[in-house]
Formats: structure tokens, sequence, C-alpha cells
């Protein structure tokens, strides 16, 4: 009993970070890794008990149009959120005019801090064909009564999705085209480059990375928010999350709710899977 | 010549402010919008703003039995218990993440992210299936249980930063001292850690305050927090009743904005997610 056996040794210095771990683990096993066992396993699963692709077909057939509109808009939103971000992350790290880099820095923070359904409840009068935007445009001449239009459809989901996360990630690649080289960015502007070449040739390529974790995580927040598509958009086709939840409050019918779940993982995993290949492509050609 | 270089100098600044009024516009103009419901008497089409301002409707809603103050204080006292739970799970854990050894702890650190890594729709239906099973639909330990899984998951993150934050050979000298394991963390590590617990802290209260689908899926329709006060309140048409609530949520939000940075130093920050 005296030499002890090293991997028990080993295990007996684990057993306190074991023990004081446990209960969170276990917490995180039963409100997550529980249910989502179960979102994917009652996807597949009938009335019997046995194996059906059943769920899945209806949920294409009655569904197919908001899954397509679900990732057009997902796709929408991620671009206007990478274009503003990148322009305002830009003008942030390159501004010439320094008042007006302080007073973007203090503006643009603001959306970050406010809640989802209040963003929605916002966006749907903001946007209405009667709102406030549309009186304002007015008034200030800058458009026709006449052509004022509700933008409460696939239209009014991007700019709130866009409003919400352009904060967040302009907020990660601000903070990462800080910690970019300097001397780079002055070399290339004593040699005549414009700023907007800086930031699109020196810049964007060394923050890359950041982007598209912004974007992943942009995506995952847009798949997953319930309140601002059920507040927008009335009627067909609408986002996914709108129609799970459809799906189980009127029908309680959680089979084709979580086989509709499985869509929105599978977009996910999608672009979880472009951006563990871009990254890879990107250490493979800086180790040659 | 100095004309000159002031009208240059002011088309220089021209396009600058162009831009930033155009941010002001898209930032602020959806919260003015938030105010001029909150404030309208009367906002009837075709009228573009509200002809009469007041505050019939804030009466209306803090009137004893409109169900305000019955939502704010489910949704404050239903914040409380999740931080309560939140922290109780994730100060050991985070402890234990930070600084004791254990077995395969990038898998741990990757459990504790999964949950903000794929849509959460489908775990709060099916956590909603389970939890009518048990009993717990329309309870407030189920909506608390709901909210814990994100507050779990920020909590762990931040917990675990803090302690990894924390100035080893300080406990060190501590020990050396004669101080116990546990007197060492009572009086030298946590204190050194609590600015990140406390910010943590409030990570899981605003989560939770704003928190709408998990509430809708297991509280609804017995439990009414603001959010859900809110959401019923603008899906009825009652846009007034609707920005006063967004207004009293966005309190806690944007205080939460101005103190952030005073709990939340920069040594943490740099250590989430390591």
């Amino acid at each position: 009993m005296t030499i002890a056996d090293p991997s028990a040794r080993d295990w007996r210095g684990m057993l306190p970070g074991l023990m004081l771990i446990a209960p969170a683990l276990l917490a995180i096993a039963l409100l997550y890794v529980v249910p989502l066992a179960r979102s994917v396993v009652f996807a597949f699963v009938d009335a019997e008990g046995g194996f059906t692709t059943a769920h899945l077909r209806t949920a294409i057939e009655l569904y197919g149009r908001d899954v397509i509109f679900t990732v057009m808009v997902a796709l929408a939103s991620l671009a206007l959120i990478s274009v503003t971000s990148i322009a305002i992350a830009g003008y942030l790290t390159l501004g010439a005019t320094p008042w007006a880099v302080t007073a973007l820095r203090w503006l643009y923070r603001w959306p970050l801090f406010i809640p989802f359904i209040v963003a929605g409840q916002t966006a749907r009068s903001f946007l209405a064909r009667n709102g406030l935007m549309n009186s304002l445009l007015i008034d200030s001449g800058l458009m026709d009564p006449a052509l004022a239009q509700s933008l409460l459809d696939w239209r009014g989901l991007v700019l709130t999705f866009a409003w919400k996360q352009v904060p967040f990630v302009t907020l990660l690649l601000a903070g990462a085209m800080a910690s970019v080289d300097r001397s780079t960015i002055e070399a290339a502007r004593n040699m005549g480059a414009g700023r907007l070449r800086c930031l699109i040739e020196i810049v964007l390529p060394q923050v890359r990375g950041t982007l598209l974790v912004g974007l992943i995580l942009s995506l995952v927040t847009i798949m997953s928010v319930l309140s601002v598509p059920m507040m927008v958009i009335a009627g067909n086709p609408t986002m996914m999350t709108s129609m799970m939840a459809h799906r189980v409050t009127y029908y309680g019918d959680y089979a084709v709710a979580n086989a509709l779940g499985l869509f929105s993982y599978l977009i996910t995993a999608v672009a979880a899977y472009v951006y563990l290949r871009m990254t890879l492509t990107q250490h493979n050609e800086g180790g040659r | 010549m100095a004309f000159a270089s002031l009208a240059r100098r002011g088309a220089a600044n021209l396009l600058p402010a162009v831009m930033i009024g155009l941010c002001a516009f898209v930032v602020f103009g959806p919260l003015t919008n938030l105010f001029l419901w909150a404030f309208a008497e009367k906002w009837f089409f075709p009228a573009r703003y509200p002809t009469e301002f007041g505050f019939d409707f804030w009466h209306r809603v803090f009137r004893p039995r409109a169900g305000a103050w019955t939502s704010l204080f489910n949704s404050v006292w239903i914040a409380l218990a999740t931080v309560a739970l939140s922290m109780a799970l994730a100060v050991p854990a985070g402890y234990a993440l930070a600084r004791l050894k254990l077995p395969a702890r990038a898998a741990i650190m990757l459990i504790f992210l999964l949950p903000q890594a794929f849509p959460s729709l489908p775990i709060f239906v099916n956590i909603a299936q389970m939890f009518y099973g048990l009993g717990l639909n329309g309870t407030y330990t189920g909506v608390v249980l709901v909210h814990s899984l994100p507050g779990l998951v920020y909590a762990v993150w931040i917990a675990t930063a803090a302690f990894s934050a924390v100035d080893r050979t300080m406990e060190e000298a501590a020990r050396n001292l004669g101080a116990a394991p546990l007197r060492t963390f009572r009086d030298i590590t946590l204190p050194q850690a609590f600015p990140g617990l406390v910010a943590a802290s409030i990570f899981v209260f605003l989560d939770s305050i704003d928190e709408f689908t998990g509430t809708f899926f297991v509280g609804t329709p017995d439990i009414t927090t603001l959010p859900i006060l809110m959401f019923n309140a603008s899906m009825g048409g009652n846009y007034q009743i609707a920005a006063i609530t967004a207004l009293i949520l966005l309190i806690p939000s944007i205080g939460f904005m101005l103190v952030i940075e005073r709990f939340l130093k920069a040594d943490v920050l740099s250590r989430i997610g390591r």
C-alpha cells in the first residue's frame, strides 16, 4: 500500500477539482445535454417509438419556404453586419478626424445593451408604414409621402438583426484592429496608399479570423431569437424560430418542431465547417 | 487666405459630420420612437407625431391590478434566484477550472461553451416538454432553472477568468505563513476575484431580466415577467404600454453599460476563454 499506483495517485489529485465542478456539470447535463439529445432523437421517433423520417418530410413540406427564407435573411443580415462593422471599426482605427472618432466610439455601442425584445418592439413601431422613420423622412423632404412603405418584412428583420449585432462584431473587430502592427499601415500610407486601401488590403486580412468568429456567433443568435421575428413579421414566410414556436404552442407537435430544430443545427454546423476550413487553409498557408 | 483655409477645414469636417449624424439617427431614432410612444396620449393615423402627450398610460400601467408591478417583482425575484443558483454552481466550478488539476479540462470548457455555439430554441422547446412531465411548467422553479442555463454558461466563463487572474504568489505566501486552504481562499483569493464575480453576477442578472424565449415556453401563461408583459401588450396593439415596459427594461441594461468597466477589468477580460 505504500507504493501507490501512479495513475490512482493522479486521480486522487484530481478529486477535489472534480468534486467542485461536478454540480455545474450535472446542471449543464440536465439543462443542456439531455434536451439537446432529445431534440435530435425525437425528430426521428414516431408515436410507436420506431424510427421514422416522416417528421423531417412534414417539416420540409410545410416549412421548406421558411427554411429558405431563414437562410436568406441570415445571409443578408450577416452581409450587412460585416460591411457596417468593417466600416465602423476601420474608421475607429484609421479615421483622420479625432472628434468624429470619439463621437463614433461613444455612439456605436448603444444597441449592444438593448434587449432583443425591446429592439423588436422599437422596430415594430419605427419601421411601420406610418412609423416614425417614414414620418421623419417625409418631413425632412427626403421622401415623397406616396412612396412610404412598411419595412416590416424580411427587410425589417435584416435591419433589426444588424442593429443589434453590429456593435458586438464592431467591438471584436476594433479590438483586433487595434493590435495590428501600426508600422505596416504607416509604411503603406507613406507609399501613397489611401485609407480605404489600407483598410482592405492591410488591416482586413489580419483580422479575418476575428470577423468570422463574430459572424458565426451572430448567426447563432439570429437562429435563436424568437421575439424579433414574432414581433416584426406577421404571416408567411417567416423565420424557423417563429415556426417552431407556432408548431409547439398551437399543435403541441414537438416532433416536427424538433425536425425543424435539426435544420437550424445543420445551418450553424455548415457555418462552423466553413469557418474551420478557412482557418485551416490560413494555417497551412502560414506553414508554407 | 484665412477664409480659404477655414472653408477647406469645413469641407474636411463635413463628411464625418454627415456620417456621425447618420449613425446617431440609426442608433437613437428607434429609441426616440420608444420615448414618444411611452408619453403619447394620442397618436392616431394620419398624425405623423403624437397629438397629445401625458402620463395617463403610466398611471394605467402602474395601477395596482394592471399587472406591471407583479411582472416587475416576478422579473426581479427570478433574476435574483437565477444569480444565486448560477453563482453557487459557477464559483466552485470556476475555481476548479482555474486552479485545480482536472482530467480533460479543455473538453469541460468546451461543454460550457456549447450552449452558446448552437441555436438554443430547440433546447428550450425540449426543456419545456421535460418540465411539463415533471410539473415544473408555470412554476417559479421551472423559470429559474431555464434562466440558469445561459446564466451558468456566462458565470462559469467569467468566474474561471476571474480566478485565474488572482496573484498566485500571495496565496502561496499565506499558505507558507500557516493559513489553512479554506482561510487562504476566504482572505486572499476571494477578495481578489470579487470584482470579476460581481461582473458575472451582473451579466447573469441582466440576461435573466431580458430573457424571453425560455419564459415563453416554460412560464406562460402562469408566470408573467416584464418581457412577456411587453410582448403581450405589443401583440395586442397597446403600443404605449409596450413602450413603457420597454423603457423599464432599458434601465438595468443602460445602467449596466455605465458601470461594467469598473467591475470587468482588462486583466480579467483578457483571460476569458483560457
